[in-house]
């Protein structure tokens, strides 16, 4: 137990998949302008991540691992170089399926989360979690337990985010630096805030 | 620490060289400083960030992404009118993704260790929205050929800021450029220390930071607040 409360601190915290592995900036520094869309994103992401992660795991354990073809008569066969599209794929048709259970059943969440779920399916931060699953060797409740993990703390960062930059619409940036310099900047800092966790162990 | 560094001028005359229509020089040039991919259009910051702590593995990642991009660019620019719009993403993911698999089997049999550096960034090349971007702006819309020559500018807009960044990196954070020692021992000797900052992440988000700075000063661009 405790070694899975580590890993999701480590995954929330530590090792933020947006300040210490750079994935989703893009959609981080396009969304993060109002407290309310970036929730949304937020929340979309969690919920997207903690549903493909474990499935991405599912089918590189089953079908593309080295061996895994062993059921079929194909022992030696290593398909895991086709890690990347079927990833991709599953990470896109999860994504339309969720876009269309909302739809028929949650309107009210559809309409709350909608133009995002098309702009997850290309979020750097769903495929390189479930490509460091793969890197990591992680087993399937690891693997759960990271998915969540790293979205929660994507939430995290990007809430936060949108939270400053609320504040700093009243600041006299320098023209440069408007928008996208003063946003690196503050990642940069947050980022450091965030490594102060490093030295935590549970 | 100063680290904002201009974007070579000299990518012009390359243009220049070549015998080329204004329509097709501007898909060529654009993108290395008015149009940047990185500083003006916001794509592709991921992996920029990520794989700048070394000259080596920057490279590397630039000419994988260029070629990626390029290729990308002319395949999707001449399957454009087979493509239903509907899916259009879907086929984009696939074409993409393929070109990804082929780059990373390269890289692997080629440069191994960069590849191990590399790490998961390569496979990341695929959701890079440089790629995206430019299939649905610019390969959608325009012949093979153009689409190329936008590819191929992006990606070297792309380069430049990538490794203007591994290069203060790794000058300030290591001391050397491409894995060898430039910083000399006697500088050492009298008290310089490397800057441990600039190996960490917020090293680099701060570094863009400041070349996004002076590279949109003199480009005088600047964005609504």
């Amino acid at each position: 137990m405790e070694h899975y409360l580590s890993l999701a601190v480590r995954a929330v915290f530590v090792e933020n998949i947006l300040l210490a592995f750079f994935l989703g900036m893009c959609s981080f520094l396009a969304v993060s302008k109002k407290i309310e869309t970036a929730i949304g994103l937020g929340a979309a992401v969690i919920f997207v991540l903690t549903l493909t992660t474990p499935l991405n795991w599912v089918l590189h354990d089953v079908l593309l691992k080295k061996g895994a073809l062993g059921w079929a008569g194909l022992p030696d066969a290593d398909m895991s170089f086709l890690n990347f599209i079927l990833f991709i794929a599953t990470i896109a048709a999860t994504v339309q399926l969720v876009e269309m259970v909302l739809d028929r059943y949650s309107p009210r969440l559809y309409t709350a989360l909608g133009i995002f779920l098309p702009l997850i399916a290309v979020n750097c931060a769903i495929l390189g979690s479930s490509l460091f699953m793969v890197e990591r060797d992680y087993n399937f409740a690891e693997t759960v337990v990271f998915g969540a993990g790293s979205g929660v703390g994507w939430a995290l960062a990007i809430v936060a985010m949108a939270a400053i930059r609320t504040k700093i619409r009243y600041s006299n940036v320098p023209s440069g630096l408007r928008g996208l310099g003063i946003t690196m900047l503050i990642t940069g800092l947050m980022a450091l805030a965030f490594q102060c966790f490093a030295g935590i162990q549970l | 620490m100063s680290t904002t560094q201009a974007p070579p001028k000299g990518s012009f005359s390359l243009a220049n060289l070549v015998k080329l229509d204004k329509k097709s020089k501007a898909a060529l040039s654009d993108p290395m400083s008015e149009n940047n991919p990185i500083t003006v259009q916001v794509l592709g910051i991921c992996s920029a960030l990520a794989v700048t702590v070394q000259m080596q593995t920057a490279v590397v990642m630039s000419m994988a992404v260029i070629s990626v991009l390029c290729l990308s660019n002319v395949v999707i620019s001449l399957m454009r009118n087979h493509i239903p719009s509907r899916i259009r993403i879907i086929v984009q993911l696939s074409v993409i993704a393929s070109l990804v698999i082929v780059a990373d089997q390269v890289l692997r049999a080629y440069l191994y260790d960069v590849s191990k550096q590399l790490s998961v960034f390569v496979g990341l090349i695929i959701t890079n929205c440089i790629i995206m971007g430019r299939a649905e702006a610019f390969a959608m819309a325009n012949p093979p050929g153009k689409s190329f020559l936008d590819g191929l500018g992006n990606g070297i807009g792309y380069s430049i800021i990538l490794c203007a960044v591994a290069f203060g990196r790794e000058l300030f954070g290591a001391g050397s450029l491409f894995g060898l020692q430039v910083v000399p021992q006697f500088l050492y000797d009298i008290g310089y220390v490397n800057m441990g900052l600039m190996v960490v992440p917020p090293g680099a988000f701060i570094l863009l930071g400041l070349i996004i700075w002076g590279q949109r000063t003199m480009t005088g661009y600047v964005e609504e607040n």
